[in-house]
């Protein structure tokens, strides 16, 4: 197996492993980490077809690379803004949960706003 | 089985074995710091797949100031953090998340099992591209030259993550400035990082960007370390992050983008088409507008990990 095609199926595995992080962690800020890590499998997948794109004296296809640097990029403003918007539910409402069901579950501790 | 093959396999255990520490962590201060080391294990898996340049931005970026947003973040969550402990799912639904996860991983395996040989590239064409640029690092010229639009607009979604950050404010600290990023007192071991690592750190910077054009570098990692370097004086409280509403740090925000599209119009004029470079003249206007992205991505960071503004100052 080259390294490529191991790094690939790294990438799927943390794909997996972000999807399901995903869905049972209870904590926003979990869910955020574990989205991450979902994104850096997919990069990894564009990692292994840049490489198997090797061509013209390149050992890699720069596309798929050049891509995976705005990804990045993208993917950690996309995490500030939605680390953003769950402060400001914390401060609004004391609570850290996006759980609609039992939405007063949860005394508010440290109260709404300063 | 080789030497290298047996570090590979290993570095790949190690990845996932942290990953799977990221999501089994029980606090989120320490799901946190294993995934700022998954990073930069990632970046070294980057290296064995040929791009360098992916490597240092998911260093930089995806381990580096990912982890300190989360961390500075997850000390403002702090008090509501173990509370949340008892909403834990059931059973059951662990069971059917473990199922679709394992589907998915799974599948996308076996799409990458079954790529096709030899696979579709664009490299011959960015071969062309490199040529027209003058510049010798492949990435770069992609980037900044034959696929300037989308690096453009790229620029422009950072600015929609600021302006969106910022609308979650209160009304009435808008105008003012975000929360100080670390604490009153800062301990003598922070300081002395700060006083020893940010000259260094702002000269490494600077090397990144200038050799980006012929080495794996560029404006991404380059304005990824600067930025890092004026968040760690921010949290060493040499400075504060300042009031969303000064005037120089809206222009750093969008000089970037700015430039991007002036030049891209001026190609219109100079070689006919919008984002063309006249020949001869390609390097020196892609280190420009670099030079302006550079700024652009060291302010953009730390504005995104400071937050909304949460306090007003006086008059």
């Amino acid at each position: 197996m080259t390294p490529s095609t191991l790094a690939g199926l790294v990438g799927a595995a943390l794909v997996g492993l972000g999807l399901y992080g995903l869905i049972v962690n209870p904590q926003p800020l979990r869910k955020i980490l574990a989205f991450n890590l979902i994104g850096s499998g997919v990069f990894l997948v564009f990692g292994i077809v840049a490489r198997k794109g090797a061509a013209a004296g390149f050992p890699f296809d720069p596309v798929p690379q050049a891509m995976v640097i705005t990804g990045i990029v993208v993917a950690f403003a996309a995490s500030a803004l939605a680390v953003a918007l769950i402060l400001r539910l914390h401060e609004e409402t004391g609570q850290v949960l996006l759980d609609d069901e039992n939405p007063a579950s949860l005394p508010s501790e440290q109260g709404a706003g300063k | 089985m080789s030497v290298l093959q047996i570090l590979d396999v290993g570095l790949a255990l190690l990845v996932l074995a942290v990953a799977v520490w990221t999501i089994a962590a029980r606090e989120i201060f320490g799901a946190v710091v294993a995934y700022v080391a998954y990073g930069l294990l990632l970046a070294i898996v980057w290296i064995r797949l040929f791009a360098p340049d992916v490597a240092l931005t998911e260093a930089a970026i995806g381990s580096g100031v990912t982890g300190i947003l989360l961390v500075t973040s997850g000390a403002r969550l702090k008090s509501a953090g173990k509370a949340s402990a008892a909403a834990k799912p059931g059973l059951s639904l662990h069971l059917s998340a473990a199922a679709l996860s394992l589907l998915a991983a799974t599948a996308l395996a076996g799409v990458i099992l079954a790529l096709p040989e030899p696979s579709p590239t664009l490299a011959p064409e960015a071969r062309q591209e490199l040529a027209a640029t003058g510049l010798g690092n492949p990435v770069t010229a992609v980037l900044i030259a034959w696929r300037s639009f989308d690096t453009m607009l790229e620029k422009i979604v950072l600015l929609l993550a600021v302006v969106g950050v910022w609308s979650v404010a209160s009304d009435r600290f808008w105008g003012g400035a975000p929360a100080p990023l670390g604490r009153a007192n800062p301990q003598g071991a922070l300081l002395l990082l700060e006083q020893t690592l940010v000259p260094l750190g702002i000269l490494v910077g600077v090397h990144i960007f200038w050799v980006g054009a012929n080495a794996p570098g560029g404006a991404f990692q380059a304005g990824a370390i600067l930025a890092a370097m004026w968040m760690i004086v921010m949290i060493a409280r040499a400075s504060e992050p300042p009031r969303v509403n000064s005037l120089w740090l809206r222009l750093a925000l969008i000089s970037g983008p700015a430039v991007f599209i002036v030049a891209g119009l001026a190609g219109i004029g100079m070689a006919g088409n919008f984002f063309a470079y006249p020949d001869g003249f390609a390097k020196p206007i892609i280190l420009f507008i670099e030079a302006f992205m550079l700024l652009t991505i060291a302010a953009t960071l730390p504005v995104l990990v400071a937050g909304p503004p949460r306090r007003s100052f006086g008059p």
